[in-house]
């Protein structure tokens, strides 16, 4: 297996790997540089545990190969928090009890990240198609909706920080 | 396996054509990557097609809209004119899958992957589009429904990959819809799916139309009898009827849990009824 020489960018930063051609860039991640934030939970494309952000569209990293990564912008949910500052997502998920196992959590926090960045006041309509492919085996969804809601209301600014 | 990235179409022609083992093209790997990681398939190269400029651009033509094979489903629903015009394809490649699969699921790579239960190619035979098709002998025009021969086989020959699709140029009063049954409401595979373009004129009749089965036979299906049913009437009930029974005699699907035989013929029927009254209602809008 031939391996190929990566130069990339992620959550801001000028990063290196070598992997091999058939490797995913979910277990570059993992694996080679140890950001295991984004979790595998089917690797087929199903569960959206290992959604990241890849010039500027969610995707599930477990379907990109490391190799497609060259020259590219990655976002991870390691690049979600400003240093010891979490995003307003993260603590609304915190405060609303919006995780159990917590499995699921990174590639939802990723995942509402876009849609927030796109639509800043989503239907709950929108949310539930939106998050469509981010299975949770917890919480029933509901209180992941409330917080995606209750954060988006924050960040444009009708409530203060939770 | 070697990782290769062409940034011309004549490099990737060259990479597969001079491949001596298996060659694979990869568009928004969707499909390619969860075969590739289930040891489904072992390539000796794989093509990636998305650092080739010209297959990244969705392009007004004199004939048509140009969808390049590095398109996704997200960007394709992101661009204005082809919403408007193609309703009915833009709505099938925006059920593919989840918000992240529609960030790299292309219609091309929908087409190549062959299945019966692809969403996007009933509604693309529908709207009569062409495949263009680069490989060592030059570029050729093929029509979509031509491209695949069975479940998971395509015509294309060795060194010859998909490098774009053409929706053709509409006439006045001409729209499209596309409708599928799944069990859910989202991330399932069509049980049965169904596109219909059809044209009217000023007085509501319809003057042209043809229907596209999916998933009800081991290939798309394009069904005459129900473009017949519909064709000079203004979609009132009883053509609507007889359009349903075209489809449910034309449909040949498999018994599976899933869906029975007897189920999906009859959803056919039901699902064309429902897709052709939308295409009408759409296609008065386009007078
Ligand atoms: C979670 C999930 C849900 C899905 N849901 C749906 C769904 O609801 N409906 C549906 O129809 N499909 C669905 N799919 C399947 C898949 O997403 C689609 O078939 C998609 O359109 C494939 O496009 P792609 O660009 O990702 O193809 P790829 O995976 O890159 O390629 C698919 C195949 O076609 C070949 N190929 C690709 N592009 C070309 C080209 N331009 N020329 C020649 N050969 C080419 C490849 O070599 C490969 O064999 C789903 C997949 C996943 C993982
Ligand atoms: S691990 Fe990628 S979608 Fe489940
Ligand atoms: S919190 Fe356990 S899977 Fe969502």
């Amino acid at each position: 297996m031939s391996q190929v020489h990566v130069t990339t960018k992620i959550n801001g930063d000028s990063t290196e790997y070598l992997c091999d051609a058939d490797e995913t860039l979910l277990d570059v991640l993992r694996d080679r540089l140890q950001m295991t934030g984004s979790k595998e939970g089917c690797g087929t494309g199903d569960c959206g545990a290992c959604t990241i952000i890849l010039d500027g569209r969610p995707v599930c990293s477990c379907l990109v190969l490391g190799a497609e990564a060259e020259g590219r912008s990655v976002e991870t949910i390691e690049g979600m928090a400003n240093g010891e500052e979490l995003h307003p997502l993260q603590r609304h998920f915190l405060n609303g009890a919006a995780l159990q196992c917590g499995i699921c959590t990174p590639g939802i926090l990723v995942a509402a990240k876009a849609l927030l960045a796109q639509n800043a006041n989503p239907s709950e309509t929108e949310i539930r198609y939106w998050l469509a492919g981010n299975l949770c085996r917890c919480t029933g969804y509901d209180k992941i909706i409330r917080a995606v809601q209750s954060a988006a209301a924050e960040m444009r600014g009708e409530t203060h920080a939770a | 396996m070697r990782y290769e990235s062409p940034t011309t179409v004549e490099a990737a022609v060259t990479l597969l054509a001079n491949e001596a083992g298996k060659a694979h093209i990869l568009a928004g790997g969707t499909d390619l990557l969860v075969r590739l990681r289930s040891g489904f398939i072992e390539p000796d190269l794989i093509v990636d097609l998305k650092r080739i400029d010209a297959l990244k651009s969705i392009t007004m033509e004199s004939d048509g809209l140009r969808v390049g094979a590095a398109v996704p489903s997200a960007m394709l629903n992101e661009h204005a004119d082809a919403v408007a015009g193609w309703p009915g394809v833009c709505e099938a490649a925006i059920l593919i899958g989840s918000t992240q699969v529609q960030g790299r699921a292309t219609i091309s790579g929908n087409l190549c992957n062959a299945s019966p239960a692809a969403d996007s190619v009933p509604a693309m035979v529908a709207a009569r589009a062409i495949a263009r098709i680069s490989g060592p002998q030059g570029m050729r025009d093929v029509p979509v429904e031509e491209i695949a021969t069975g479940p998971g086989k395509t015509s294309l020959a060795k060194g010859e990959f998909v490098d774009s699709i053409l929706l053709p140029k509409r006439a006045p009063g001409t729209s499209d819809a596309y409708l599928r049954f799944i069990p859910r409401t989202e991330m399932d595979i069509a049980v049965v799916g169904v596109g219909i373009c059809v044209t009217v004129d000023k007085t509501g009749t319809c003057t042209a139309a043809r229907v596209a089965l999916g998933a009800v036979a081991a290939k798309i299906l394009v069904v005459e009898a129900a473009a017949q049913a519909l064709i000079g009437t203004k979609g009132d009930e009883a053509a609507l009827n007889a359009l349903a029974a075209a489809c449910s005699a034309a449909a040949t699907p498999i018994d599976d849990k899933r869906g029975t035989v007897a189920f999906r013929k009859e959803i056919a029927g039901t699902l064309a009824k429902r897709a052709a009254k939308i295409a009408l209602s759409r296609a008065e809008k386009n007078l």
